[in-house]
């Protein structure tokens, strides 16, 4: 995989490991970002992972655009061949898929969509040949993901399934983006899912909704009193689907700042992980609930 | 001291130089859309140049003042009353206890900065004060002004004074030109569309705010063909989703391209054809919808010679006010 470098105007340089997402291409974005910071460049002000690419940025100032470039190219060979494999945390996210506050939106916003007399699950099911929306919920909820990016707006995961290509899911996004999404929806576009931190606009199909917190600007959830942002490149997430009443109370848990995620630490090899995709993720669902 | 905000705009929020360090986690720089203008009020009223202001888009707020102060509006031509007195922009002039600050109409530009003597005070947040609307981070309470707030003052370390003359500062032309350097994926669009995209005439269009400006009337892109990449998405314009620079101009669907700007959304799957330089980012900031813009291509040599070109510009300013 050769990366593909190019300048954002005269503070960026941008870095294309793959034009297509694979768990390959974003080990390679993560060993780079994660060499560029421990080689603390002058001169570089931020260190972005993507899914399949990454970009650092600068000030020409203190360092030439060219000078930035060569370094990055120089260390190319080092994380290509560095191992795959990461000390991480695995977490439980409670999914209230077919919630009736995405399901009010996706109405309003029908017009905008590729099938407008079906819901966004319903098209997302018959696009990827299954039967109905609770085996869409199934082959979405049943296996692991992997947050292999963090952005757009403040703290919102993209997440990588981590099945075969062949079982992976895959929903276009809406024909013209939405002005409004509920906050901590459950979404899907392309291949990735995500959960929107914050309301806003938002291209993705709508799924469901969580309960959970995943941004804190004033830091006052227990679990965000350190870090604003929930997820981290790398994390793994696995969704558990939930009813309207573990919904209301998990929402209750959360209003008395309660509410305590089911998270664990793990590592992840991506060498095993390719090697046996569902054995890697029965250990991990062990690790995840303590057995 | 404080000031009370009477009326508040349209949207006026808190700003300073912005909130480095955060983009990996979708929070951006934010801070001042025209950053010369923020230094510039700064400097005319004694502040550090890094101090926060009130950033106020096309209506200006009516403010109260509890204690006297030294204030400096700069930026578009908006101009500002003290009792309902007409004051002069881009300089230094004194309010007292009890004074009103108001605005006439919007000559030209967009954006003016309003600095106090002491700077906006209110708390830091991942070290800067601006504010962030979309994530309600920093500023005032994370949002834009309310009739009813008040806004702390810190405490005034240097004497302000002074005014920058015409000369020194700088106005987009009509129609604006916004050098961008060609990249990213601009080796998607076909050369026609690539010659097209910089003959064209653009037009700003309403949707343009402190995320992004969008702008239309330009031809569509023509996309290279290929077979989608796995994880992009079905439209040509779609990219496994990325990185967006500051300044980056994503052209969703080929049609309306739209340049990110200080509260930009980190990333997102809309392939980029290239980025505004740091030099102009200030200039978008001063567009007002419908004005019409080209986007001119330059090298990147050109753009740390205009990068040096907007240094020299703002070391001209400190040395006629002697900062």
């Amino acid at each position: 995989m050769s990366i593909r470098f190019s300048f954002g105007g005269d503070e960026h340089i941008f870095a294309e490991v793959s034009e297509e997402m694979s768990l390959e291409a974003f080990f390679t974005s993560l060993s780079m970002t994660n060499a560029v910071r421990a080689a603390s460049i002058r001169g570089v002000t931020e260190i972005c992972p993507a899914n399949a690419s990454f970009q650092i940025k600068f000030d020409p100032d203190q360092i030439k655009p060219d000078d930035l470039l060569k370094e990055l190219q120089s260390m190319e060979g080092a994380a290509a061949k560095s191992d795959a494999s990461l000390k991480t945390r695995i977490m439980e996210v409670p999914v209230f898929y077919q919630d009736p506050w995405t399901h009010e939106t996706l109405m309003r916003f029908r017009e905008r969509h590729q099938d407008p007399k079906s819901t966004d699950l319903e098209y997302a099911a018959a696009v990827n040949g299954l039967g109905s929306v609770e085996e869409f919920v199934k082959a979405h909820s049943s296996q692991p993901w992997f947050v292999s990016m963090v952005g757009f707006v403040a703290g919102l995961p993209f997440l990588y399934q981590m099945v075969e290509r062949k079982r992976q899911l895959e929903v276009p996004k809406y024909l013209r983006p939405r002005t409004d999404t509920p906050k901590l929806t459950v979404g899907h576009g392309g291949c990735f899912s995500c959960i929107y931190s914050v309301r806003g606009a938002g291209g993705y199909q709508m799924f469901g909704i969580t309960p959970m917190p995943i941004y804190d600007p004033n830091q006052k959830v227990s679990y965000l009193q350190d870090e604003m942002c929930f997820f981290r490149p790398g994390d793994i997430v696995k969704w558990k689907p939930i009813t309207r009443d573990e919904y209301d109370a998990a929402l209750e848990e959360v209003e008395a700042n309660r509410f305590e995620p089911l998270i664990r630490d793990c590592t992840f090899s991506l060498s095993d992980f390719n090697r046996d995709i569902d054995g890697t993720n029965t250990k991990l669902m062990e690790v995840l609930h303590g057995r | 001291m404080a000031v009370k905000v009477i009326s508040p705009g349209l949207s006026t929020t808190v700003q300073d130089l912005g909130r480095p360090g955060y983009y990996h986690l979708g929070i951006p720089l934010s801070g001042g859309m025209d950053r010369f203008s923020l230094r510039a009020a700064n400097m005319l009223v004694g502040n550090d140049e890094g101090a926060a202001v009130l950033e106020a888009v096309f209506l200006g707020p009516e403010l109260e003042f509890t204690a006297p102060a030294t204030v400096a509006v700069t930026g578009g031509d908006l101009p500002p009353k003290v009792n309902g007195e007409e004051r002069s922009g881009w300089e230094a002039f004194p309010v007292k206890a009890g004074d009103r600050l108001s605005f006439g109409f919007l000559k030209s530009g967009a954006r003016i900065y309003i600095a106090v003597s002491g700077g906006i005070d209110v708390p830091l947040k991942l070290g800067s004060r601006s504010t962030y609307t979309l994530g309600a981070l920093g500023g005032h309470e994370g949002r834009a002004l309310q009739a009813g707030d008040e806004l702390p003052i810190g405490a005034s370390a240097a004497a302000g004074g002074g005014s920058v003359p015409s000369n020194l500062r700088r106005q987009p032309g009509n129609p604006a030109e916004l050098r961008m350097l060609p990249g990213l994926y601009w080796h998607r669009i076909t050369a026609d569309a690539g010659r097209r995209f910089f003959a064209d005439t653009w037009k700003v269009a309403p949707e343009a705010d402190r995320i992004g400006y969008r702008f239309r009337g330009g031809t569509p892109l023509d996309f290279v063909p290929r077979k989608q990449p796995f994880g992009a998405g079905s439209n040509p314009s779609n990219i496994v989703d990325a990185c967006y620079p500051y300044g980056s101009i994503q052209v969703p669907g080929g049609t309306e391209p739209i340049v990110l700007h200080r509260d930009a959304v980190s990333g997102g799957g809309y392939m980029m054809v290239g980025t505004v330089i740091s030099a102009d980012m200030d200039l978008i900031g001063q567009l007002q919808p419908h004005m019409p813009a080209r986007f001119v291509e330059v090298t990147m040599e050109q753009a740390l010679a205009a990068r040096a070109d907007r240094a020299a510009a703002l070391q001209r300013v400190r040395a006629h006010l002697g900062r």
